[in-house]
């Protein structure tokens, strides 16, 4: 991990939120309001636009800026997640470059911020079987994509899905998904090989 | 969509812009900012501020002004505001005596209120909050996020404000709003799905003759789709669940909003309130205090809400004291 494979990640994370902003939105119109994909295409290409302009000189301050950015331009419940998920990352990155030490730093905060764990149809979801995987070795795209699509099977307890408690079955969580972009890009970007 | 607008993307800008050119009198927006402030600053009172996503129009910037709210905080359309935006409004609301926010319970909204409460502590602005959960749709189980936060919000903001406007310190106020809470509650239906400006296609669809229970003010499923039926059916299966709630007996006082979700006419709303007294009537109860029209509208959702509040003298007061906002 370093300055530049971080900086080509959160690009390749915004273009695939941008590119999917239309998807993102009908996941959420399923059993949520609609709005993550404009929300994350709007606050990622945001935070592309402040890294670039500032071009910050660690992998800690970019995760500090991007947190930064998240949390004043996405909205929703999406903004404090991520935002609070990018501040624990940059927190653990100031003494570390072990990418599964800084993840763990990210979902800490997430939980902490969501008042949730693994298992209640959220973001987390895919968090902790990736961090999982990272830690066995055999973390991949499709290992990810196979840990997205699990979460359909779960019943919401957590966020709007949970007003829904069983119908929320059967349907992709949309910030399930956003993440799994996040560490789909992360490989892609050789942040991880 | 066919929509009055110009980029999906500048809808909030446009909008708080031509709120505050139009009510100049009341209101202003605080620069840079999409934070909607009163006009006429009243030192040495807790400031009152609310807000959550767009698209609920008149709430919250409506309902800005003198014995009401000190300021709204207006987010994306069905998105909340950012912990800084909460933060401007907190600052502008602030004169000295400590601000309170009143909250509707999403996720979002409550994430993002609480960073900025945290935030404003940090720079000495004694902050206290209230989380409003009105609507009974949603069974309230460990399971969810809790019950949703809807029209009843608005209630909390008239007689909190009325408070603050007395002169009562944050601690007086956050008591009130906690014994307040619980005696509010709502239920919707709703005929139509709706549109926001970024999405362009209804959140949901609803045949041609086919009603919803339960839905809530950004589109979320309710708890049972029906045929449609007349004005006294809804009546009676709304009034009838919040009966349940509030096992109320006879003789007991309460007061009752009809709150139009955006495309339903007035004259339905009307339609509907006479039905809802007279079932409310035969019931024996009593009802002091009556609100009909677009209070928190779901953009272009048609449908409307009940929202009822056991009263006692102090809420009954505070209900019927006259405000200056746009949209009381």
């Amino acid at each position: 991990m370093n300055t530049e494979n971080v900086m080509k990640w959160l690009q390749l994370f915004t273009d695939k939120v941008v590119e999917n902003k239309v998807y993102l939105s009908d996941l959420d119109s399923a059993i949520g309001d609609g709005d993550h994909g404009a929300n994350m295409a709007r606050g990622t290409t945001e935070m592309m636009a402040a890294l670039l302009a500032k071009n910050p000189e660690t992998p800690a301050d970019i995760f500090k800026l991007a947190a930064m950015t998240l949390i004043s331009k996405v909205g929703g419940a999406s903004g404090p997640l991520y935002g609070s998920a990018f501040l624990g990352m940059a927190k653990v990155a100031k003494n570390s470059d072990d990418i599964v030490v800084i993840l763990e730093g990210g979902m800490a905060e997430i939980e902490k911020r969501g008042k949730s764990s693994v298992g209640e149809k959220t973001m987390l979801d895919i968090w902790g079987p990736v961090i999982d995987a990272l830690k066995a070795g055999d973390l991949s795209i499709e290992k990810i994509e196979t840990i997205a699509e699990a979460t359909k099977n779960i019943k919401a307890t957590k966020g709007r899905a949970s007003y829904l408690g069983d119908r929320s079955i059967g349907h992709l969580d949309p910030g399930a998904v956003s993440s799994a972009y996040l560490f789909e890009t992360m490989i892609e970007a050789g942040v991880v090989s | 969509m066919k929509k009055v607008i110009n980029q999906p993307e500048d809808v909030l800008n446009d909008m708080l812009d031509g709120l505050s050119f139009a009510y100049a009198d009341i209101v202003e927006r605080v620069p840079e900012t999409d934070v909607v402030v009163k006009v006429d600053k009243e030192d040495g009172k807790v400031g009152l501020v609310s807000g959550g996503g767009s698209g609920h129009e008149p709430s919250h910037a409506g309902f800005v002004g003198r014995g009401m709210l000190s300021a709204a905080v207006c987010g994306e359309v069905f998105t909340s505001p950012t912990p800084d935006q909460v933060l401007e409004g907190i600052k502008a609301a602030d004169s000295g005596k400590g601000v309170f926010l009143v909250i509707k319970n999403y996720s979002g909204d409550v994430m993002n209120f609480e960073m900025a409460k945290d935030l404003a502590e940090m720079e000495d602005i004694p902050v206290e909050m209230v989380i409003v959960d009105d609507d009974i749709a949603v069974e309230d189980s460990t399971y969810t996020a809790g019950r949703r936060g809807v029209a009843g919000t608005i209630l909390v903001h008239k007689i909190l404000g009325h408070a603050a406007e007395k002169g009562q310190s944050l601690e007086e106020i956050k008591a009130l709003a906690d014994a307040l809470v619980p005696n509010i509650k709502t239920l919707g239906v709703a005929l139509t799905g709706a549109t926001t400006p970024a999405v362009g296609h209804p959140g949901f669809v609803l045949e041609e003759d086919e009603i919803e229970f339960g839905v809530g003010i950004h589109g979320e499923p309710g708890y049972r789709k029906e045929k449609l039926q007349p004005s006294k059916e809804l009546a009676k299966e709304i009034v009838g669940r919040l009966k349940k709630e509030f096992k109320w007996e006879k003789g007991e006082h309460f007061g009752i909003m009809v709150n139009g979700l955006g495309a339903t006419p007035l004259m339905e709303q009307f339609i509907f309130t006479n039905d809802v007294k007279e079932i409310l009537e035969s019931e024996g109860l009593v009802i002091d205090f009556k609100k009909v029209g677009d209070i928190m509208t779901a953009i272009d959702m048609a449908g409307l809400s009940l929202t009822m509040i056991r009263l006692n003298k102090e809420y009954e007061e505070a209900l019927k004291a006259s405000v200056n906002t746009i949209a009381w």
